[in-house]
């Protein structure tokens, strides 16, 4: 599409409406309907039993826990927990999946009518959820030969141990507008998730996965443009590109005086754009009717208000009070919020000791935590430098004993080393060197050195300074009291 | 009853609490017991074909057990040592099972249905698996994938079904004890037709776990004897909570025996007009009205009552059970068990060509019927409306059991028919059903119990209970069984050889 085409019909004339369906699955130790266990990566077709692999006879018998785990999820979502729900069968054939059918909630499902506050820009934006139901996965195929498709496979190969986890769907109004608000409900709407526990919402596991529906509608228009559904999407990166993608597409169609047909589209990652799927690869009726083998879940008031009043501090919750306790922007308070394990180790390191600056410890926490971990291969889980030796390490840095450089050092130093930061420093001799007449026979060996920069700092270029004072660190391997070195290297050169 | 006189003194005409008789005077083992059963399938069943398959060498297995039990001093069930005769649609550990399928013919099941468990745990003796109507679809085990079972009383004519094979082999004394499933009258009509007793339990009371599904909500496990303390007595160890089965009843206390002799003294017994319908046969008309007479000498008070929406049960039924059908069999699909077609051009069409080599004729046009009745824009016009008529004769079922303890009418409207003469006509076959329908579509119990003979075949009379009301059906139905006098002896073998 050329510029001028994108200028004439772009979002001056229409608006993008988006809807989002997440399924995700939940982190219960059986499965949906039978008590395989659902542990991810084990050998292929070992976690399978005759329920989730639909032999003659077989029966479902629904997991409480997953019901539980969905009631939550409702509730996070300010959703009302329907008294009495009911499962359903969906109908079609597909080879990953055992029964031919999927157990599903249809109509009645157990949480309706609820929203999502994301914040977008700064700017909150209230999105409508239509409903969470409860289903369980299907295996995974792998279909071999030219197309890598169902059709013309030469053969396919089917792993049934994803068969049958409790999946939840989660389906939002189209509330939503643009591709940034699509991505930013995906990620709140993930933190709330494992805000609950309910789930590790793994997207790179395939444990969290988008369809979405993409119309574009003239702004003002309340009718919905005709809709397209794009499937599967299974990372933020490729959501945000498919629905940004997607509506300039169909923006070019209109432009280009086409019509656009209601189809279910896949995105290919590689090739950067949609692709309209087989009609034999989706089935449009699915068939569904009550599932005889189950009976409806009711749910009591006193059942409801238990879970209730258990619900977890929630993203948003956490948010407000860790800005108003810390005074951190919001930017650096969404980040440490995000994963719970982050936030549990800020908030330690903050709250073991007194008066601990929050912009120092978030800003290591996000910072240098994380390069190292990804240095040494860890993750916050398995960091051995626990939230008490980092804390104890921030102190040595507000007291001045150590410089940011050195503690740097030091912070590498404790993922090999068990030891306190305090004696790390004494046996690195990493101490910060405050002491003016040790310090004051480097800094005069570095000006005589650079008689040049001397020059410029007189003639009023006060920004090369920094260049002088990085040579005293380096000469002292990083212990000079920064603010110490400045001071002096200023009077060196003036006096 | 029986055309011809027993055989002399065989183990194999004894019923089942006449074995345990003899097994705890030690006048005889569970050994001998399931020898002259087997004896007996070897002599009869080439001509009936009532089994699929038998397990001769488990059996006798099993029964070796029993009686070295025994001999320990252990405490055993009262069907400990029995043979039994079991429908194969219910799984068996290791077992080829069917379901009267081509598609199944060498499945094997990793697992033991929970009805299977229950049999194997109280000691009773499993033959084999019998014959039937594809996944229990049929009325006359004509649509059995593997060839039709005979009757014993006329090897011309059919032993009904879909449990055709398990009734056969309990009127032939290949078995005193059968296991069958009635979806729509499965072991009621072929009960009748084979004249021996069998009990379609409530919806819920037997588990239905390893049960190959045909209509899940309204398939139910049940069991044939040759008289009515065997079968409930049989109803006794297989009934019971399951919590593999949602949909089974929790804690219910099962008890039909304890008080199966106490009489219909007293009995409101409601005489359903609806099922005395015009093109009865006048014969077993004439055996059921006979039968309405002796419940009244015995003392029930009989009074006649109209449940009029039992003219759309078979309706309901036809969209309701296929419709469930077409999603309980989407399973068979070659990928994973059973029938697979060679030489397919890709997967979706390999599972083309295996559902169509591998299901039958009748079979497929209940899947057809009921894709049909679940499609976008048919689903409120057909199934919706199916489960509005349910719910009214369930209705109206429980506003009778307000006035009458029981309901009685005829359990078929014919005796057995020749082999291939409603083969064509599936409509005519349907009709088999018209009187046991609406028990299953509202969950009820229901026994057929022989009613005597018209032209020398059997005729079944059918007593319907609310659920859980089996105590009561069956203390009605012994009394009836015992104040008509029948003989309990199967048919005769030599009639069967002939």
């Amino acid at each position: 599409m050329t510029a001028a085409v994108a200028e004439e019909v772009g979002a001056r004339r229409y608006e993008t409406v988006i809807g989002i369906e997440t399924h995700c699955e939940l982190g219960t130790a059986t499965k949906m309907f039978c008590a395989c266990p659902t542990t991810f990566g084990a050998e292929p077709n070992t976690q399978v039993c005759p329920v989730c692999l639909g032999e003659p006879g077989s029966l479902p018998v629904a997991n409480g826990r997953a019901v539980e785990f969905a009631a939550r999820i409702g509730l996070a979502l300010h959703c009302r927990i329907a008294e009495r729900s009911q499962f359903h069968r969906k109908n079609y054939f597909y080879p990953d999946m055992p029964k031919n059918y999927q157990i599903s909630q249809y109509d009645e499902p157990l949480c309706v009518g609820g929203w999502l506050d994301v914040d977008v820009e700064g700017e909150l934006r209230r999105i409508g959820i239509t409903r969470v139901h409860l289903e369980e996965d299907t295996g995974k195929s792998l279909h071999v030969g030219a197309t890598g498709r169902i059709h013309g496979a030469d053969y396919s190969l089917v792993d049934y141990n994803r068969a049958g986890i409790p999946l939840v769907e989660i389906v939002s109004e189209p509330d939503l507008r643009t591709a940034d608000e699509a991505r930013a409900y995906a990620e709140e709407l993930r933190a709330v998730l494992v805000a609950l526990g309910v789930s590790d919402a793994k997207l790179e596991e395939g444990s969290m996965r988008f369809d979405v529906n993409v119309s574009i509608r003239p702004v003002g228009h309340a009718e919905f443009g005709t809709k397209v559904e794009l499937k599967n999407l299974n990372s933020l990166r490729s959501l945000h590109r498919a629905v940004a993608y997607e509506a300039e597409r169909q923006r070019r169609v209109l432009a280009e005086g086409g019509k656009l047909t209601q189809e279910t589209r896949h995105w290919d990652e590689g090739a950067g754009r949609t692709e309209p799927m087989r009609s034999k690869e989706f089935a449009t009726d699915y068939r569904y009717f009550p599932e005889p083998d189950l009976v409806p879940i009711e749910a009591t008031a006193s059942w409801v208000d238990g879970l209730r009043a258990e619900l977890p501090e929630l993203p948003a919750e956490q948010r407000a009070r860790l800005a108003e306790a810390t005074g951190l922007p919001a930017k650096e308070v969404g980040w440490l919020v995000r994963d719970p394990e982050v936030l549990a180790y800020f908030q330690t390191v903050l709250g073991r000791g007194a008066g601990r600056d929050p912009k120092v410890v978030a800003g290591w926490v996000m910072g240098q935590l994380q390069h190292d971990l990804r240095e040494f291969g860890h993750t916050m889980a398995s960091s051995p430098v626990g939230p008490e030796r980092l804390g104890e390490l921030l102190d040595l840095l507000a007291a001045g004993t150590v410089s940011a450089t050195a503690a740097k050092d030091v912070l590498a130093e404790m993922f090999n080393s068990e030891a306190s930061p305090a004696t790390i420093v004494e046996r690195k001799g990493l101490a910060q060197i405050s002491d003016t007449g040790e310090l004051e026979a480097v800094v005069e060996r570095v000006v005589a050195a650079n008689p040049d920069l001397a020059d410029k700092f007189r003639g009023g270029k006060r920004g090369v300074l920094g260049a002088m004072v990085g040579q005293v660190m380096r000469e002292t391997r990083g212990r000079a009291n920064p603010k110490l070195v400045s001071d002096l290297l200023e009077r060196a050169i003036g006096g | 009853m029986s055309p011809a006189a027993p055989g002399p003194g065989s183990l194999a005409d004894l019923t089942g609490h006449e074995l345990a008789e003899r097994f705890a005077s030690g006048a005889a083992t569970a050994v001998q017991a399931t020898e002259a059963a087997l004896e007996r399938i070897a002599a009869t069943d080439e001509r009936l074909h009532a089994f699929l398959i038998v397990t001769g060498d488990q059996a006798l297995e099993a029964a070796g057990e029993v009686d070295a039990a025994r001999e320990r001093g252990e405490r055993l069930g009262p069907l400990a040592g029995v043979p039994l005769a079991l429908k194969d649609v219910l799984v068996t550990k290791g077992v080829r099972t069917t379901a009267g399928s081509r598609i199944l013919e060498e499945f094997v099941p990793p697992y033991d249905a929970t009805v299977v468990r229950r049999l194997r745990e109280a000691g009773v003796v499993i033959l084999g698996k019998t014959n039937m109507d594809e996944f229990a679809m049929g009325s006359s085990t004509e649509n059995s994938g593997f060839g039709p079972t005979r009757n014993p009383w006329d090897t011309d004519r059919v032993p009904g079904g879909s449990s055709g094979g398990s009734a056969a082999a309990v009127a032939a004394g290949q078995a005193p004890l059968g296991i069958g499933t009635d979806t729509g009258g499965s072991i009621r009509q072929p009960a009748a037709l084979c004249g021996i007793v069998g009990v379609k339990p409530t919806y819920g009371l037997v588990s239905r776990y390893g049960l190959i599904a045909f209509a899940s909500s309204l398939d139910q496990v049940g069991p044939f004897a040759r008289d009515v303390r065997d079968a409930a007595t049989l109803l006794e160890t297989i009934a019971g909570h399951d919590p593999m089965d949602s949909t089974s009843i929790p804690d219910v206390p099962v008890d039909c025996t304890s008080r199966l002799t106490d009489g219909v003294d007293g009995l409101r017994v409601g005489v359903v007009k609806e099922l005395f319908l015009e093109g009865t046969e006048p014969g077993v008309l004439a055996r059921v009205r006979e039968g309405l007479e002796r419940l009244e000498r015995l003392g029930a008070r009989l009074e006649e009552c109209s449940l009029p929406s039992f003219e759309y049960a078979l309706s309901a039924y036809y969209l309701i059970a296929p419709a469930e059908c077409s999603s309980n069999l989407a399973r068979y699909d070659g990928v994973r068990w059973g029938l697979r077609a060679k030489d397919s051009a890709d997967v979706v069409d390999m599972m083309q060509r295996t559902r169509q080599a591998g299901f039958g004729a009748e079979v497929k046009r209940r899947v057809m019927l009921g894709t049909y009745a679940l499609s976008a824009g048919y689903y409120d016009a057909y199934y919706g409306q199916a489960q509005k008529v349910r719910t009214l004769v369930r209705r109206e079922l429980d506003d009778a059991y307000q006035r009458f303890d029981l309901l009685v009418g005829p359990t078929a409207p014919t005796v057995a028919f020749p082999i291939g003469e409603k083969a064509d006509d599936p409509l005519a076959m349907y009709l088999n059903d018209v009187f046991t329908i609406p028990v299953n579509l509202a969950g009820n119990a229901a026994v057929s119990v022989p009613a005597g003979l018209s032209d020398g075949l059997p005729v079944g009379l059918q007593l319907i209970a609310p659920a859980l009301g089996e105590a009561t059906m069956l203390r009605a139905a012994w009394a009836f069984e015992q104040d008509l006098g029948l003989s309990t002896r199967p048919v005769s073998h030599e009639e069967v050889r002939s």
